[in-house]
């Protein structure tokens, strides 16, 4: 937010662009907005693994990853899962509605830090969300990257976010892209079985490497095991948190694990710092 | 500013002084409950309770509020009208210690401008207490029956008389607009108030030594005693909506006809939808976690963050709970676990 801004004020964006990623009940759906107001524009600055409050007038806001990059371009995108009352009335909005955004929220990955490593990222369903930034990111600065691995899967094709942008990465040379489905589909043509399996099977080197999963609880569990077993050290993986949040900035009190907020000292957390803290598995 | 005295036959005389210049909130009944209301200068005003059961953070951080408002269907965002100058009269020590400790909280990092609009706004004249309540034990947390933190003057009953004392610059403002109706205070009104304060110390009838207990906490993450000390609870929140520090909240739209607000109302860490994602999925799903992080919050986090306990022992939790949990009994436990 601006400097001067009160914090609970949000600001007014447009709905450029939206689109389902995927259908069914629990359909994702992506909106590509701008804020409205130029100031706000010039003020706003995030990085990969930042979130905001989205949310509409008269029906509430609800704590969002962004998933895009700044590399990217002067807007944001939120990809959305169906869920309760507040998604619900964000899917019905359409291109040219009015939706409201405060933040950015949150820490964010150290991309500075990271420069020169190899990138490995492992997703689940809507978990890819997050890691989606970090994507692009690094695409965006291959040359400061030593690489960029990206391990993700969904229950079936039509679960997989992003499908488009992974198809077109899996063509690429220079990036190292792994799709997988948990069970065999046909006219599917990329792999099948588990992302925790899958990522046995890619048995990327933890020499010089960052690795970071966001997914379904039970698959980072899995995955977090198998980091292990190839020698992955607990600083050299990373996950993002969530929980029910209401202000987004430390006060409301509600997304704490242990002493840490969610909200302020995450969402993006090293094993080293979340292996140690209680109910962050919760 | 030295201390003067106010004889009692002037204190209505005070109050409308005070109500005059400023939105004068004083304990006021509503029903059985004794809590801190608007009172215009007619008031008669009543300094004689033990301490009021809603806490006096409810002025400075109200039950409902309205961040701000709108028009259904449009986009503009109207603020509320800007705080106005109040003074809060009769605020036990331990009420506006519990303020400034909250204080933390809302001027960390962000800045909360509903809070601090207030807070800066409100001027804290204390009364010290003389008859503790059977559940205070303020004095094991750092506070006293005429602890001074959080308040701009403080007053003390000497019987016919109140010894004012003015402790921070809005305080003496406060006092300098009154000026005419106190009197010189004697040395020997400094001695009786002194004398006073000493012996409602020596009544405060409960304790818990409390150094040791943050740091022991995390050690008793996975430990029996939160299943146990919560066995009887019933999740009814009261622990914490009548607590001076807990300061949690939920924000809500609210809408009527054409009228939208958006508003933050106190919320606490004992329901179970506190934390419930929308997934269903809870993080702290039985009040064995919501009792722990309750618990963990106080005497642990909040210590953690800002040094500070973030309870002043006032007692509310242990004398509304409607099944008798005591946060001393708890500490104790705390204590003695292995």
């Amino acid at each position: 937010m601006c400097d001067n801004a009160n914090p609970y004020v949000p600001y007014m964006a447009t709905i450029e662009d939206t689109w389902y990623e995927t259908l069914g009940d629990r359909c994702v759906k992506t909106f590509k907005v701008t804020l409205d107001d130029a100031a706000a524009r010039d003020c706003w600055s995030h990085k990969p693994g930042q979130c905001a409050m989205v949310g509409l007038l008269g029906v509430g806001e609800s704590m969002f990853c962004i998933s895009c990059s700044p590399t990217e371009g002067d807007f944001l995108r939120f990809s959305i899962m169906r869920a309760g009352k507040n998604t619900q009335a964000l899917h019905e909005q359409e291109i040219g509605d009015k939706i409201t955004v405060r933040g950015p929220y949150g820490n964010n990955f150290p991309m500075d830090d990271w420069k020169g490593k190899h990138i490995i990222t492992i997703g689940g369903g809507i978990g890819q969300a997050p890691l989606r930034p970090i994507v692009e990111y690094v695409k965006a600065n291959l040359d400061q990257y030593a690489g960029l691995t990206m391990i993700y899967g969904a229950r079936t094709s039509g679960d997989l976010c992003f499908k488009g942008e992974f198809e077109d990465m899996s063509k690429r040379d220079d990036l190292s892209c792994h799709m997988t489905i948990d069970l065999e589909e046909e006219g599917w043509n990329y792999n099948v079985g588990f992302v925790p399996t899958m990522l046995m099977d890619v048995n990327p080197s933890p020499e010089n490497a960052i690795a970071i999963t966001c997914g379904p609880p039970i698959m980072i569990r899995f995955v977090l095991e198998n980091l292990k077993k190839l020698n992955f050290a607990d600083e050299q993986i990373y996950t993002t948190l969530e929980n029910r949040m209401k202000c987004g900035f430390g006060k409301c009190g509600r997304c704490n694990v242990g002493s840490l907020y969610v909200c302020k000292d995450g969402p993006v957390f090293s094993y080293a710092t979340l292996k140690d803290v209680p109910e962050a598995f919760a | 500013m030295d201390s003067m005295k106010l004889s009692k036959d002037k204190l209505n005389s005070f109050v409308a002084i005070l109500a005059e210049q400023k939105q004068l909130y004083m304990p006021q009944a509503e029903g059985e409950t004794l809590k801190y209301s608007p009172v215009n200068a007619k008031v008669q005003p009543d300094l004689v309770f033990s301490n009021t059961a809603v806490p006096a953070k409810s002025v400075v951080f109200p039950q409902v509020e309205t961040l701000f408002r709108y028009e259904v269907e449009k986009t503009d965002i109207k603020m509320p009208a800007g705080e106005e100058e109040r003074v809060l009269l009769g605020v036990r020590p331990c009420d506006a210690r519990a303020m400034s400790i909250v204080d933390n909280l809302f001027s960390w990092d962000v800045d909360d401008p509903y809070y601090l609009g207030k807070r800066e706004k409100t001027i804290v004249v204390g009364l010290a207490c003389q008859k503790p309540g059977v559940n205070c034990f303020c004095s094991s947390v750092g506070g006293g029956p005429a602890s001074t933190e959080g308040l701009d003057v403080l007053l003390t009953d000497l019987g016919e008389s109140f010894l004012v004392k003015p402790l921070t610059e809005k305080g003496e403002k406060l006092c300098q607009a009154a000026g005419e109706i106190f009197e010189e205070a004697s040395s020997d009104d400094l001695n009786s108030a002194e004398k006073l304060h000493q012996e409602a110390a020596a009544l405060i009838s409960r304790s818990i030594e409390t150094g040791g207990i943050p740091e022991k906490l995390p050690g008793l993450w996975e430990s029996g005693i939160w299943k146990e000390v919560s066995n009887a609870c019933l999740g009814c929140g009261i622990c914490t909506f009548l607590c001076p520090t807990c300061h949690c909240f939920d924000i809500q739209d609210e809408i009527e006809g054409f009228e939208g607000r958006r508003c933050r109302m106190w919320d606490s860490c004992m329901f179970g939808e506190y934390t419930l994602h929308t997934s269903g999925h809870n993080p702290r799903p039985t009040r064995r976690e919501r009792t722990r992080n309750r618990i963990n919050h106080k005497y642990n986090y909040f210590v953690q963050k800002f040094d500070v306990i973030a309870c002043v022992g006032c007692g509310r939790c242990i004398s509304s709970c409607p099944v008798n949990i005591d946060i001393i009994e708890i500490l104790q436990q705390v204590k003695e676990a292995q």
